[in-house]
């Protein structure tokens, strides 16, 4: 049998099975901690470190690190929420996001931690850097203004072979996601649709869906994100 | 106590960031006890007669004009807020951004579909007319900015809760619905 751990996350005593991932066990025991990159049951990329967390006072990405009996977790203080405030705010001058007219508005996570923090305006300047729109694929329009290199897509959506369809090219400045073209003829609706969910920002549509929810029937209208999370356990 | 004094301005906006102000609907009424306008296309005064406490600007800057128009504000307000997408991060004009200013007028004036009726290919170049930025900038990064209030448009009942706050010295209610970014 799997070994139980017992551990504190802002003082609540919590418990997991030894060697989850941070991330999961606190959503586990309704603590949301917030993510853009971990998809639960995915290799971790560790590459948005939204989930930044002080692990028995040390800055540690919550769905790298699995949770060892005792640990103490430090995870909504102001601190911490600053920085992550601060992630978001990177995110949102490093691409170019323009909500008003974008497909996952109101659906759109990166978006919902914006509303989290109250996000009035980003303390740094905006980058507005050319990037293309890629439309030439049957299914999909991938918007590589929007995309925050999160690699969910890269990691999730493959073929029946299991070949990615989506990968990087290049780094750093000229880091851009892109889309096997051949690979991407072939998809499925429903292929179509995982990846377009699993996309945190709207950097994968499905095309001839549109803004299908009204305003005030979306999913961040009128709860912040997390919380269902937070819900299920009090 | 005497009436606050508020300018208001379309920069690079489409004026729903307005229309969204008068949205607060019969609070307008109790507005015009709060307030009294100045400079404001809501009562068409064309130039400050006075000093304001209070410009509302929306829309970012996207040519000469606008950038004067803004430095005019600060000069003659106390407290200036950014209103909505485009006066806080450029908005649907700043979609330009990453394209070359030459590429857009040719694209808008030459090459596009709808030029058919420029025969003489003229790019707009009359003196009268405010020169083009390179790009469409948020207010903050021409002046001074002290508040913010985003959303396409900022919801009314954000823009009343901030200026009745403002005014009254209160600490202001800020919602979850009320902090959008469309
Ligand atoms: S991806 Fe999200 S943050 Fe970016 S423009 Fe779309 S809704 Fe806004
Ligand atoms: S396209 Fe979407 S899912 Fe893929 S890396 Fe970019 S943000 Fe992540």
């Amino acid at each position: 049998m799997s070994e139980t751990v017992k551990f504190t996350i802002d003082g609540k005593e919590c418990t997991a099975v030894k060697g989850q991932l941070l991330i999961d066990a606190a959503a586990d025991n309704g603590i949301y901690i917030p993510l853009l990159c971990h998809m639960r049951d995915l290799v971790p990329a560790g590459s948005c470190r939204i989930c930044t967390c002080k692990v028995n006072g040390r800055y540690m990405s919550a769905c790298t690190t699995p949770v060892e009996p005792g640990m103490n977790i430090e995870s909504n203080t102001a601190e911490l929420n600053d920085i992550r405030k601060a992630i978001v705010e990177m995110l949102f001058v490093e691409g170019n996001h323009f909500c008003p007219s974008c497909e996952k508005s109101g659906n759109c996570d990166l978006q919902a931690l914006g509303y989290k923090y109250q996000m009035m305006v980003p303390r740094f300047p905006y980058a507005f850097e050319r990037r293309e729109l890629e439309a030439s694929t049957p299914k999909i329009f991938l918007e590589k203004n929007r995309c925050i290199f999160c690699k969910r897509c890269v990691r999730l959506i493959k073929d029946e072979q299991g070949r990615s369809i989506f990968a990087f090219k290049g780094r750093g400045k000229t880091l851009e996601i892109n889309i096997d073209k051949k690979l991407a003829a072939n998809m499925s609706d429903d292929l179509t649709m995982k990846a377009m969910n699993a996309c945190p920002v709207g950097a994968i549509l499905k095309k001839e869906v549109g803004f299908i929810n009204s305003i005030g029937t979306r999913k961040y209208d009128k709860e912040p994100i997390g919380s269902d999370i937070e819900k299920i356990h009090q | 106590m005497s009436k606050a004094i508020v300018a208001t301005a379309s920069l690079a906006g489409c004026f729903g960031c307005h229309m969204s102000i008068l949205d607060i609907d019969d609070r307008i009424l109790k507005l015009i006890e709060l307030v009294e306008f100045n400079k404001s296309p809501i009562d068409d005064i064309k130039t400050f007669t006075k000093q304001c406490d209070v410009g509302i600007i929306e829309g970012g800057c996207c040519n000469s004009e606008n950038v004067e128009v803004l430095k005019q504000f600060r000069k003659n307000c106390k407290i200036l807020i950014s209103l909505g997408e485009c006066a806080i991060m450029g908005g649907l004009p700043a979609m330009r951004n990453g394209i070359p200013v030459k590429e857009c007028l040719e694209e808008a004036y030459l090459g596009g579909p709808t030029v058919g009726l420029n025969s003489e290919k003229i790019i707009p170049n009359d003196d009268e007319l405010p020169m083009i930025l390179d790009k469409v900038y948020p207010l903050h990064e021409i002046v001074k900015i002290d508040y913010y209030l985003p959303g396409c448009p900022p919801r009314a009942d954000l823009i009343w809760n901030a200026v009745v706050a403002l005014l009254t010295g209160d600490t202001m209610n800020l919602p979850y619905e009320l902090v959008k970014f469309d």
